[in-house]
């Protein structure tokens, strides 16, 4: 038996040899079947080494299944399986391509037994077969796992790696799992100190817990040099964390931006604060919910372009609900802001109310589409897709706002009326029609912003509600009348309020931003960018 | 002219009879409460003192608002803080109160405070044992934070949709920073538990009966001041700066002293209000600054009349009264109902049922006036008693008729 086993090892190195990365599948379904002929825990490792040898990937998933306690192999014909056992039952997997293979009852299989000292053997043989992978993407991840969790016991593997890489990513990679592994390796000072100083130029923050984590074991020189490199990187994380908040600003000012945009043109035009503004944003992120639950149930790869349709269907949705509400009531108060003001607020326990009696109180789930899901990072920013989005949308709008109030007849209409009502009027520009579609368009606007809103908010009746007070803020504070007021309005209290956070707490950051407009507003009663103009002092 | 009518012609008669009835309320509820047997049918329940006393807190609130929206133009979306600051300081002087009697049976702090394992009191809940001090400092309170948010405010000529805003982020802004449990007002639970007040049992008949007597003659003394000074030369300065600010300005009065003024009394008068409802309702809580609260003040005072004094009163009471029948009905439909009410107030009733029922009154008697004039001319008959204002009773002006309202929108004072 043990002759005919050796053997059988020598062909599988022979084969892996000839065949390169990938063997044949045969050789290895050999190799792996000689698993359920192991007697001890000696057997078994030569198995694992003969399939390392092999040096083909995917042996990696009957080696993890092995290391977790998964791999088993039939007691009637000796042939193996991952096989995840639940009651009675285990569902069977095909070792090699990991395929379902069937449920049967468990009582007919015998689990290959595993100890700690086999697991560690697995760990190095699954490693230096992904470090030896042809796909670098493996390679890379391999070496971010052998630099976070450090052992000694790869530095050769690694050296070899490193001798044979020809991608640079994946060679600084694995010169960065290098240096970790010496650090936690007994080798020379000497090493340990250009190991240090190499780790010291990545500068986040896996390395910062590695090298506190050495600092703590190492002593003199090495230690000094670790210090040194800590604070080195404790001095670029902090520069990168301005860069963090001002990226979490910038990320609150979209949403501000596009929340506050719609009531920027419907008070700069008409002069009309719509209380009910937050709930056309509710609407919007509510026509989101229906599109997506028409989707699901009936036309479910359309899933991902869910948010795309229903972007224009927000659009009217909430215009129509906007249109109606300045065709029944605001027409009719015109020149009297603060009944407005009341009117509208009326208008938003109505429309809330509403929403609450059709959808219910809860929230409503609105799933993220493919794209809009995840993240990713530069240097130390953390990024994730749906923000990024936001802002790339946020801007998007206001980039075709500006673009319909200064080069369309429409938006010229709009900027007459803003600056001097009745002398438009008395050029022939329907005032009344201005207003009911401007009004529309503001409304539609916040119809967009809940489509937006509705990937990072609870979507629910009170949604309007978290929003309302801060967009009233942006567009005082920007100045009324004016897209770009708003702009910078929304993105410096973004900041301000990110930057606030970290010192004095999320919800005291928020009131010191209150206080700060309150007395900003004394200073400039018309906010940053006001309008101009004797109409401004009726 | 129309508005001096509206505001003086036979306001100080109606007055004098509202503040009256309520006089008359405050000693006649506590006797039909506590001498008339529960099984006689003029007995007052307890759970209606309660009520009505809680109302009363808010015609109160309701009152204050009109002196500076209905007089001086402003429309403050934030009463509601001073009415919760208020609140909270008779809130503070309840809480030591308890003594060693709270869960924990600590005699110095609040239960609130030896949960979140605090050692000592903190410096601005000294003195609060003292019902006299509290008394201050719900007075003051609210004051000074109007006085200096007025200063600030109308010194910078911040006037009209802008000031309401920056009123509303204020009770915002307090609606905040009240949730902290650092703030050490009992954050997000506020105060509650209460034991005694002066001395007697909050929940005892007595004790309830004593507060809602208490908050009838506050409301009755409160609409005679403003009355008063409505009526005052300080009072029609109030109003020429409603009407005409820069007007006012150029004629060299200072309009933001004005505004000051009014203000200040007006938050004052909102956080007595707040102090009398919080041992009638037994709590209060940072709920109380929610800016939804504040703008629901406004409807009542736009539903019953602004710049009619007796109007807010009966908005208060209307409006409260019907939502309490209505979230015991219909509990679903409330916000529909609340919704559709400041619709409808605002287009077709804007000077409320007191001012629209004022504007159908000066319109019968002017037509009665033609009439007159008209008879003379033609027949030069004997001269007859012209018609004179009588005196308005409360009841005749809850039942207005709302056929007569005014259909389309009257001048409106300018802001």
């Amino acid at each position: 038996m043990t002759v005919l086993r050796v053997l059988l090892v020598l062909i599988g190195l022979v084969l892996s040899g000839v065949s390169g990365a990938f063997a044949d599948d045969d050789a290895i379904r050999a190799t792996i079947g000689r698993f359920a002929e192991s007697k001890n825990f000696r057997d078994t490792e030569e198995v694992v080494r003969a399939l390392g040898a092999s040096g083909d990937v995917r042996v990696e998933r009957a080696l993890s299944a092995l290391s977790d306690g998964n791999l088993s192999f039939r007691k009637a014909d000796k042939a193996v399986f991952i096989a995840l056992e639940k009651g009675q039952t285990a569902t069977l997997f095909d070792p090699l391509t990991g395929d379902a293979a069937g449920e049967e009852p468990k009582g007919g299989f015998t689990k290959i037994k595993v100890n700690n000292s086999l697991r560690r053997t697995i760990r190095d043989v699954i490693s230096g077969l992904t470090l030896a992978s042809p796909d670098p993407v493996v390679r890379l991840a391999a070496a971010r796992t052998m630099f976070i969790a450090p052992d000694a016991g790869n530095l050769e593997a690694l050296d070899a790696a490193i001798a044979k890489e020809t991608v640079a990513s994946v060679k600084t990679a694995l010169e960065t799992a290098r240096a970790s592994t010496i650090l936690v390796s007994d080798a020379a000072d000497a090493a340990k100190l250009e190991a240090v100083a190499f780790l010291g130029k990545r500068g986040d923050r896996d390395t910062l817990s590695l090298l506190t984590g050495f600092a703590a074991r190492a002593q003199g020189e090495v230690q000094a040099a670790a210090q040194r490199a800590i604070d080195d990187i404790n001095a670029t994380l902090a520069l990168w964390d301005v860069g963090q908040n001002v990226w979490y600003g910038i990320s609150l000012g979209s949403v501000l931006l596009l929340a506050a945009i719609g009531l920027a043109i419907t008070f700069g035009v008409m002069g009309v604060i719509n209380m009910a503004h937050g709930e056309m944003v509710m609407i919007g992120a509510y026509t989101t919910f229906v599109v997506q639950s028409v989707i699901r149930t009936s036309y479910p790869w359309l899933f991902d372009w869910s948010l795309t349709i229903a972007l224009p269907l927000a659009f009217l949705v909430a215009g129509a609900v906007g249109l109606a509400l300045e065709r029944g009531i605001i027409r009719f108060l015109y020149g009297r802001p603060l009944e407005t003001l009341l009117a509208t607020w009326g208008v938003s326990l109505i429309l809330q109310q509403a929403v609450r009696t059709i959808f219910g109180p809860t929230n409503q789930e609105v799933g993220n589409p493919s794209w809009m899901s995840g993240g990713f990072q530069i240097g130390q920013l953390a990024l994730t897709w749906n923000r990024l989005w936001i802002v790339v949308f946020a801007l998007a709008v206001f980039g075709l706002l500006l673009y319909v109030f200064k080069r369309t007849a429409w938006g010229l209409q709009m900027r007459a009326v803003t600056a001097n009502r009745r002398m438009a009027s008395s050029m022939g520009i329907r005032t009344p029609w201005i207003d009911a579609f401007t009004f529309a368009l503001g409304s539609g606007i916040a119809g967009i912003a809940g489509v937006a809103l509705s990937q990072i908010d609870n979507v629910s009746p009170n949604l309007g509600q978290g929003y309302i007070i801060d967009s009233f803020m942006v567009v005082v504070f920007g100045g009324v009348g004016n897209l770009w007021g708003t702009l910078v309005g929304a993105f410096s209290l973004g900041i301000v309020n990110k930057f606030l956070e970290p010192y004095a707490g999320a919800v005291l950051g928020k009131i010191l931003v209150l206080v700060l407009i309150i007395l900003f507003i004394q200073k400039r009663p018309r906010g940053l960018f006001a309008l101009k103009g004797r109409s401004v002092e009726a | 002219m129309i508005t001096q009518r509206l505001f003086t012609g036979g306001s100080s008669s109606r007055i004098l009879v509202v503040a009256v009835i309520l006089a008359a309320v405050a000693v006649l509820v506590p006797v039909l409460h506590l001498a008339v047997p529960p099984s006689s049918p003029f007995h007052v329940p307890n759970y209606m003192v309660t009520l009505v006393g809680k109302y009363l807190t808010y015609a109160l609130l309701a009152l204050a608002l009109d002196l500076v929206w209905g007089y001086c133009g402003i429309l403050s979306l934030g009463h509601g803080a001073f009415f919760a600051l208020g609140g909270y300081a008779m809130g503070m002087y309840l809480m030591r109160q308890i003594g060693d009697r709270g869960v924990y049976g600590n005699p110095i702090l609040p239960d609130f405070m030896v949960f979140l394992n605090w050692n000592e009191l903190p410096w601005f809940w000294y003195g609060f044992d003292q019902f006299w001090f509290a008394a201050i400092m719900i007075v003051l309170a609210p004051g000074a934070l109007a006085f200096v948010f007025g200063w600030f405010a109308f010194r910078s000529r911040v006037t009209g949709v802008y000031l309401s805003i920056i009123t509303q982020a204020l009770t915002y802004a307090l609606l905040l920073a009240f949730f902290r449990n650092d703030m050490g007002f009992g954050g997000n639970n506020g105060l509650t538990d209460f034991k005694d007040i002066l001395g007697f049992n909050v929940q005892a008949p007595e004790t309830r009966a004593g507060l809602f007597a208490a908050s009838a003659l506050a409301l009755a003394l409160a609409l005679l001041i403003t009355s008063a000074i409505t009526r005052s030369k300080y009072g029609m300065l109030m109003i020429a700066v409603r009407d005409a600010e820069s007007r006012t300005r150029f004629i060299g009065w200072r309009p933001e002293n004005v505004k000051v003024f009014a203000f200040t009394v007006s938050a004052v008068m909102a956080g007595i209000a707040g102090a009398l409802y919080v041992p009638q309702v037994g709590i209060i809580n940072p709920g109380e600054f929610a800016p939804a609260n504040s703008i629901e003040v406004v409807v009542w005072t736009a539903v019953g009349g602004r710049g009619t004094l007796v109007g807010p009163i009966i908005g208060a009471l209307l409006v409260n009264g019907g939502k309490s029948w209505f979230t015991g009905v219909l509990p679903e439909y409330w916000l529909f109902a609340l919704g559709g009410l400041f619709v409808a107030v605002t287009l077709f009733l804007p000077k409320g049922i007191v001012g629209t029922y004022d504007a159908w009154r000066a319109a019968r008697r002017d037509a009665a006036e033609r009439a007159r004039t008209k008879a003379e001319e033609d027949a030069a008959p004997p001269p007859v008693d012209p018609v004179t204002g009588r005196p308005a009773r409360n009841e005749d002006t809850a039942k207005a008729p709302s056929s007569d309202l005014a259909g389309g929108p009257a001048p409106q004072p300018a802001e």
